[in-house]
């Protein structure tokens, strides 16, 4: 368990992070999303204490940060930034081993990790392992920036904009294999993002920054239906919200028992996708494999703030 | 009509004057002037004249590749060197024991035509850094070896080496340890300074300025501030005349020299240091490193291009610069360019600079060559 607690950040005596408190569970993935100038990289870079707070205190699973030299806390904590950062005149090898060596691991047991993260990422290792960074593609690039933020099993992991520099396209996969990725390691990820579409997508909670403060800190379903300034209303747009929300949910959570005709839509399909479907094939209902159904009115009812 | 290359008609028309004009001079003695003879003056030189100017004048047609244009201006540089020695070898044989023969404007310019024209190809072959290294050993190798060979004995330079060159390998030594001792004084006290104005930007500024400043004092006048200044410490300061400090000799040349290397050395340090992107920094410091492994794993191994290309500035502009050292009693080669200019003897001025320039230009090279070998894609 991560706790922020009374965080503040002054730059000639204003306030960048101003008193800001929250709490990340255990195996949570929390997005800490804003406009430019709202602190929330400031936030997030006082969490490896790549700087210093000016007073408060971050405490991982109660100890506080502050007692320990800032590079071997650093160390403990995986960091993964836009645009990578990878080290030019290093093997992909050498940089995924960057903080494993730091700490002095044995050499075949860095080799082992190195295989099994770049394997875990979908790079063949024996084809990556000695390629330099220039050769990688924007996709494989950013892969190995998080391989390499992960590579000595930290328990907490910090991303900046990690997806910043990634078109459309390669974004949304990067995305879904770090959902997939950071459930099946359960490591604790706080991610910072300036596209509340993302934050929507992968946040188990979003902590909504703005002018330095955190405005609103809740699951993404309440943050659609339910800001808490108009700050945030204008940042989640009211344009979709109502599509943003569907997605939030998969089918097998709300099919109910019944018969419907036509092809079945898998359950693990979000409602986003069941009203798609819906509205393209021109039925009011859709089986759902697997047992179940799901209707129109039920989408309809699911659509709205509650 | 075929369109002719504009490079190969300067290296033609620079060979054509060469070949027009005196290719050596004869004189009764080593001070007074003589008689320019032009290539074709010689015995058989009519007839090498016509083919070097029909080989010069067919090398601006664009059939010619680069590989048969590097080897035209090879065997035309060993042609011109042959042609001197046999010169001198041949107009020394009437008598006189006094009379030298020394090479004239048509020798040089000849030898700068079929030089630019080996350049010229070796950049357009665009050949890979290990042929480039060998090609760097080639010359030199065959340079030496048409020196040992005595071929160019009777030419005058090498008869002011023949009466000197016990003399000559210890101003060599004394000229190589000026430009490459002030190199390494300022490499170890130029670095830590680039990496401390680095991590104090507040300092930058006054540092940089000092440096400059120094920089831009002709060498002449900076020698000749040493002389006092270090004078008076020598005099003064307890110890310092029994550490080496002195006003005259190569103490004063070696700190000139330090100097002028500092700001290059510093400069490129700080360089190299803030080309780091942003992004990479912060991925060391965030990964857990400590300021001494950023500097040492990630920031000074990325700076290593630019400091070397500042070790090449240093390198060429010292191995120059180390001529002056001559005028205060610092030794190198300078000391024949000055005892030369007190005789009017230009044969011992030349005997002091064309070492100098063979060295500067070789130095220049390799280093080059270093660099290319340690630059990577950007990332």
């Amino acid at each position: 368990m991560i706790e922020i607690r009374n965080l503040t950040r002054l730059y000639n005596g204003i306030a960048v992070v101003d008193d800001v408190s929250l709490t990340v569970k255990t195996g949570e993935l929390v997005v800490l999303v804003g406009t430019s100038g709202s602190g929330k990289t400031t936030l997030l870079r006082m969490i490896n204490r790549l700087i210093e707070p000016s007073s408060g205190q971050v405490l991982i699973e109660g100890a506080d940060t502050a007692t320990l030299p800032a590079h071997l806390l650093r160390r403990r904590i995986g960091y993964a930034i836009q645009g990578h950062g990878l080290f030019p005149h290093w093997t992909v090898a050498q940089n995924i081993a960057t903080v494993p060596r730091l700490l002095g691991w044995p050499r075949p047991q860095i080799d082992a990790r190195v295989d099994e993260l770049l394997a875990l990422f979908q790079l063949d290792p024996a084809q990556f392992r000695n390629r330099m960074p220039h050769r990688l593609s924007g996709g494989q690039a950013q892969r190995v920036g998080v391989a390499r933020a992960l590579a000595a099993k930290p328990d907490l992991l910090l991303m900046d904009e990690p997806f910043g520099a990634l078109d459309p396209l390669i974004r949304a996969k990067a995305q879904a294999d770090l959902r997939d990725i950071q459930r099946r390691l359960g490591t604790t990820l706080i991610l910072v993002t300036h596209d509340m579409t993302e934050a929507v997508d992968l946040g188990d909670r979003i902590a909504v920054m703005d002018g330095g403060q955190l405005v609103q800190y809740a699951p993404p379903a309440r943050i659609l239906t339910d800001p808490a300034t108009p700050f945030v209303r204008d940042l989640i747009g009211t344009g979709d919200r109502a599509l943003r929300l569907l997605s939030l949910t998969p089918v097998s959570d709300v099919a109910a028992p019944g018969r419907a005709e036509g092809p079945p839509i898998p359950a693990e399909a979000s409602l986003r996708d069941a009203l798609a479907e819906c509205l393209w094939s021109g039925r009011d209902a859709l089986p759902v494999a697997g047992g179940g159904v799901i209707t129109l009115d039920t989408l309809r009812a699911l659509a709205r703030p509650r | 009509m075929p369109r002719i290359q504009p490079p190969a008609v300067l290296f033609a028309l620079t060979g054509l004057a060469g070949l027009a004009l005196p290719l050596v001079q004869l004189r009764p003695n080593r001070i007074v002037p003589g008689e320019g003879i032009a290539l074709a003056g010689l015995p058989g030189g009519a007839a090498i004249t016509i083919v070097m100017a029909v080989v010069l004048l067919a090398a601006c047609l664009p059939r010619w590749t680069a590989d048969l244009r590097l080897g035209v201006a090879i065997a035309g540089l060993l042609a011109v060197l042959l042609l001197l020695g046999m010169a001198a070898t041949h107009l020394q044989q009437s008598g006189n024991a006094l009379a030298r023969v020394s090479p004239a404007v048509g020798f040089w310019l000849l030898l700068l035509a079929f030089g630019l024209m080996a350049a010229d190809a070796v950049g357009r072959l665009r050949l890979s850094l290990t042929w480039r290294w060998a090609m760097l050993a080639g010359a030199v190798g065959i340079a030496a070896a048409i020196l040992v060979s005595g071929i160019l004995d009777g030419v005058s330079v090498m008869r002011e080496y023949a009466s000197r060159s016990d003399l000559f390998a210890r101003e060599a030594r004394a000229h190589l340890t000026l430009a490459l001792g002030s190199l390494g004084l300022a490499l170890l006290a130029g670095i830590p300074l680039g990496i401390a104005v680095y991590q104090s930007p507040r300092w930058r500024g006054p540092v940089l300025s000092v440096l400059n400043i120094v920089q831009t004092v002709p060498s002449l006048a900076l020698f000749g501030i040493m002389i006092p200044v270090l004078g008076w410490v020598a005099a003064t300061v307890p110890g310092a005349g029994a550490a080496g400090v002195s006003g005259i000799g190569a103490f004063p040349a070696l700190t000139a020299l330090f100097l002028y290397a500092l700001l290059p050395v510093v400069s490129n340090t700080l360089a190299g240091l803030t080309g780091v992107p942003v992004a990479i920094r912060d991925a060391a410091v965030g990964l857990g490193m400590t300021r001494a492994q950023v500097l040492g794993q990630v920031l000074m191994p990325l700076a290593l291009p630019v400091l070397l290309a500042a070790v090449r500035i240093v390198m060429v502009q010292n191995i120059g610069l180390a001529v002056i050292a001559g005028l205060i009693g610092g030794g190198g080669f300078g000391t024949f360019v000055f005892q030369g200019l007190n005789q009017t003897a230009m044969d011992l001025v030349l005997l002091g600079a064309l070492p100098t320039v063979a060295l500067a230009l070789v130095a220049g090279i390799a280093l080059d060559l270093l660099v290319q070998g340690t630059r990577r894609p950007a990332p």
